[in-house]
């Protein structure tokens, strides 16, 4: 893709969900009212999703969809209602001006080393080996193909190990979340 | 679009950083948390382009991973509201000594 021409439709609708996912996100993180906030995060996920889809990873694209923005952002919000934290409280959410500076000057500090790191060509370096074509991704093995062979063959250590944690996690909430039954 | 979206993600880490180290709800660190998490998995598949697929199941395992963390990270959240009444933070330092 990279020194091709980009097709003007392509590229404009990139940078179209670019800039919807950048936006969703500063508002995301400026919201005072948390139901507000995971709304736009979701936002920013579908806009992510979108990307992904023109990025030639449909799979993620939709697991972006049906994971981040319909299972994980459902129990940040279930919980948020379930907990009423709704409305936001009387105090400021936003950490005093020692807090503000801080956060602010590692943003700073972590976009000018995304600069730095751009202006001595570590992108262009990036782009040494060769590009796969689209056909050698989705052509014969079609979306999941490429995906599900690594996943069982060379990472499938990591795929069970993924399992046992996704077993530690529900056993982890099922005890933290229940009742202590001799409470103080 | 290599370079644009190394961008976009890096930018989108960066606002996930200061959220976590502005705000003081738990539950909005927790979802920039999520944000961070999101902008790794837009690097991994950007470059998943150029060097083969692998890059998309490790964005199936951060998934995984992500899904777990908010699991057990909302029990525990849900845990702390019903000792203390509160998700802010400011309140929370029972490990401050």
């Amino acid at each position: 893709m990279q020194n091709e021409f980009v097709p003007l439709f392509y590229g404009f609708h990139f940078y179209l969900f670019g800039l919807i996912a950048l936006a969703s996100a500063i508002l995301f993180v400026t919201r005072k009212s948390p139901v507000a906030a995971a709304l736009w995060l979701v936002q920013t996920m579908f806009a992510l999703a979108a990307l992904y889809i023109m990025m030639d990873a449909q799979f993620v694209g939709v697991m972006q969809i049906l994971v981040y923005a319909g299972a994980i952002m459902v129990v940040f919000l279930f919980v948020i209602m379930l907990l009423n934290l709704g409305h936001p409280d009387e105090i400021s959410d936003i950490r005093g001006t020692w807090g503000r500076v801080i956060a602010g000057l590692f943003g700073i500090a972590l976009l000018a080393e995304v600069g730095a790191a751009s202006r001595n060509a570590l992108v262009p370096a990036l782009q040494l080996p060769q590009a796969p074509t689209d056909g050698a991704i989705n052509g014969t093995a079609g979306v999941i193909g490429p995906i599900a062979g690594p996943m069982f063959k060379e990472y499938l250590l990591a795929f069970e190990l993924t399992s046992v944690l996704l077993l530690v996690a529900v056993i982890g909430a099922v005890v933290l979340g229940k009742k202590s039954s001799n409470a103080r | 679009m290599l370079a644009e979206s190394l961008a976009l993600s890096a930018a989108l880490f960066a606002i996930g950083v200061v959220g976590v180290l502005t705000r003081r709800n738990a539950m909005i660190v927790f979802m920039c948390v999520e944000l961070m998490l999101n902008a790794v998995n837009l690097s991994f598949v950007a470059l998943s382009r150029l060097y083969g697929a692998t890059g998309q199941v490790f964005v199936i395992f951060v998934m995984t991973v992500a899904a777990a963390e908010a699991a057990v990270g909302l029990a525990i959240v849900i845990a702390i509201f019903r000792h203390k009444k509160t998700v802010d933070l400011q309140n929370i330092n029972l490990l401050r000594g």
